[in-house]
């Protein structure tokens, strides 16, 4: 796992209220019972931790931990 | 049943729930509030924030997460942990799961802020690190309405849900609105209450420059309401929920009724922003009203909860008004403000205190006002002090009073 998924994952399961080895890329968000807002969260947490801006415009449709890591990872400043 | 026979439908209590200063429960708050000993303490958050006034009087601490879910501590303001909290246990007590059609079961909560923390919060981080730096769960934690949303995710409860603010009157006067609205016909069963956490470095800071807090710097006596040496309220926090029910509906299913909301009224000072008139006049007229809507004599009134904030202006022009509504009736009056105890919860304190009122009825207890030493000789009352006293009485009225001049008076009666 990257750095990014790790953290990813970190988080998640804090949020979610779960020990991390219960969330991988493959958990949907809806089993996590956690929304947009969430989201939201997890990118301005990401934000203070790895010190770069995520650009939370092109998110789109979000199902799984893999698509929230992807579409982080396809913003500009961790994509370089 | 007819729109003429709903208008003249007997509201009853059939469930309790509390948290407040001291204590967790309705029981656990009314026994620490008949010990008769001040919850107020000396706050190391508030010294921490710089406050000059460094007494409050706050509610246990819980675990929300374990209590209220996982995410709770994270998206869920204080506010609503605490409404959530009282609601909980006024509906187990009411044995409202199953008990009431969730399209007839509404809620309606009062207060006074919101969620005071978040808002500090996230302005601090809107002001240090910019607008993009903001919570997206600022509003669904701040704002003033959610706890009631909440509380109707938890019920089920799909009937009528609103929010209403009469500043320190909340409380009171969400009681008020969920018995119009059974006596309307707009719900069988309504989930109401107050709530506050507002103990905060903004909220005191303001009542502070306000010069509305004691600043007597001993928390065993800074609370005194009625008292000659009293000069200032003493923060407080939680949250009061009432089970009021449809007599019939409340018969029909089994439900004990703990009491009767036998009346309630509303009225304004007209007057000034944050005092009252010396005589009281608009807090004469809401107790007035309420007697009237209750079809009660003020003879028939063995128990008054005073709104008693223990502030200067307040407690005289109260019972300046009390006096003249009762007239010589007044003599036979326990008078009690449960404030010496508990603080002033702000938009929780109309709804705790309505807790107390119905405890109290089915006690035949008139609780003493803590640190009530020497009475104001301006205070013609006869005010309970030192133990709770036994008494026989068949309706206490509970006062309640909010910033606007806006006041809130319910009667309960025994069921």
């Amino acid at each position: 796992m990257t750095e990014l998924t790790v953290k990813v994952v970190e988080i998640l399961a804090t949020m979610a209220g779960l020990p991390p080895d219960q969330v991988t890329p493959d958990t949907t968000f809806e089993s996590l019972s956690l929304d947009s807002l969430d989201l939201v969260e997890l990118t301005l947490m990401l934000e203070d931790e790895l010190g770069v801006e995520i650009d939370r415009d092109d998110f789109g449709e979000l199902v799984t931990v893999q698509d929230a890591i992807d579409a982080i990872a396809s913003t500009d400043a961790l994509a370089a | 049943m007819t729109a003429a026979g709903m208008a003249t439908s007997e509201v009853v209590v059939t469930g309790l729930g509390a948290i407040g200063p001291g204590a967790r429960g309705a029981e656990a708050l009314w026994q620490v509030v008949l010990d008769g000993k001040t919850m107020a303490r000396h706050d190391t958050e508030l010294e921490a924030a710089g406050v000059a006034v460094t007494i409050s009087c706050r509610a246990p601490s819980f675990d929300a997460d374990a209590e209220l879910g996982p995410k709770a501590s994270r998206r869920i303001d204080r506010y609503a942990q605490l409404a959530l909290l009282a609601a909980d246990e006024a509906a187990g007590h009411a044995g409202l799961a199953g008990g009431a059609e969730p399209e007839r079961l509404g809620i309606v909560l009062g207060t006074g802020g919101g969620g005071f923390e978040t808002w500090e919060s996230e302005y601090r981080r809107y002001l240090t690190s910019g607008p993009s730096r903001i919570s997206p769960l600022a509003l669904p934690k701040a704002l003033a309405n959610t706890a009631a949303g909440l509380i109707s995710m938890r019920l089920n409860a799909q009937g009528p849900n609103l929010t209403v603010n009469t500043a320190c009157g909340s409380g009171a006067t969400a009681l008020l609105v969920a018995r119009d609205m059974i006596r309307s016909g707009a719900a069988d069963v309504m989930v109401a209450g107050g709530v506050e956490a507002g103990i905060t470095g903004l909220a005191a800071g303001a009542f502070a420059q306000m010069g509305a807090l004691s600043r007597n710097p001993d928390p065993a006596t800074a609370s005194r309401p009625f008292d000659v040496d009293r000069d200032g309220f003493v923060l407080g926090e939680g949250a009061g929920v009432l089970i009021l029910e449809r007599a019939d509906h409340a018969r029909s299913r089994g439900a004990r009724p703990l009491a009767v909301l036998a009346g309630a009224a509303s009225s304004a000072d007209a007057h000034h922003i944050t005092a009252p008139p010396e005589d009281g006049r608009g807090a004469r007229l809401a107790m007035v009203n309420a007697l009237a809507a209750a079809g009660l004599d003020a003879a028939d009134v063995g128990h008054v909860n005073a709104h008693g904030t223990s502030t200067p202006p307040n407690d005289t022009a109260e019972a300046r008004a009390i006096r003249s509504v009762f007239g010589p009736a007044a003599d036979n009056l326990a008078v009690s403000s449960t404030k010496g105890v508990t603080g002033h919860p702000l938009g929780a304190a109309g709804a705790i205190e309505a807790v107390f009122s119905v405890l109290a009825l089915r006690d035949q207890l008139a609780p003493p006002t803590a640190n009530l030493e020497i009475l104001d000789p301006a205070v013609a009352l006869d005010v309970v002090r030192g133990e709770p006293r036994a008494t026989t009485f068949q309706a206490v009225m509970s006062n309640s009073f909010g910033f606007g001049g806006q006041n809130t008076v319910l009667l309960f009666t025994t069921a």
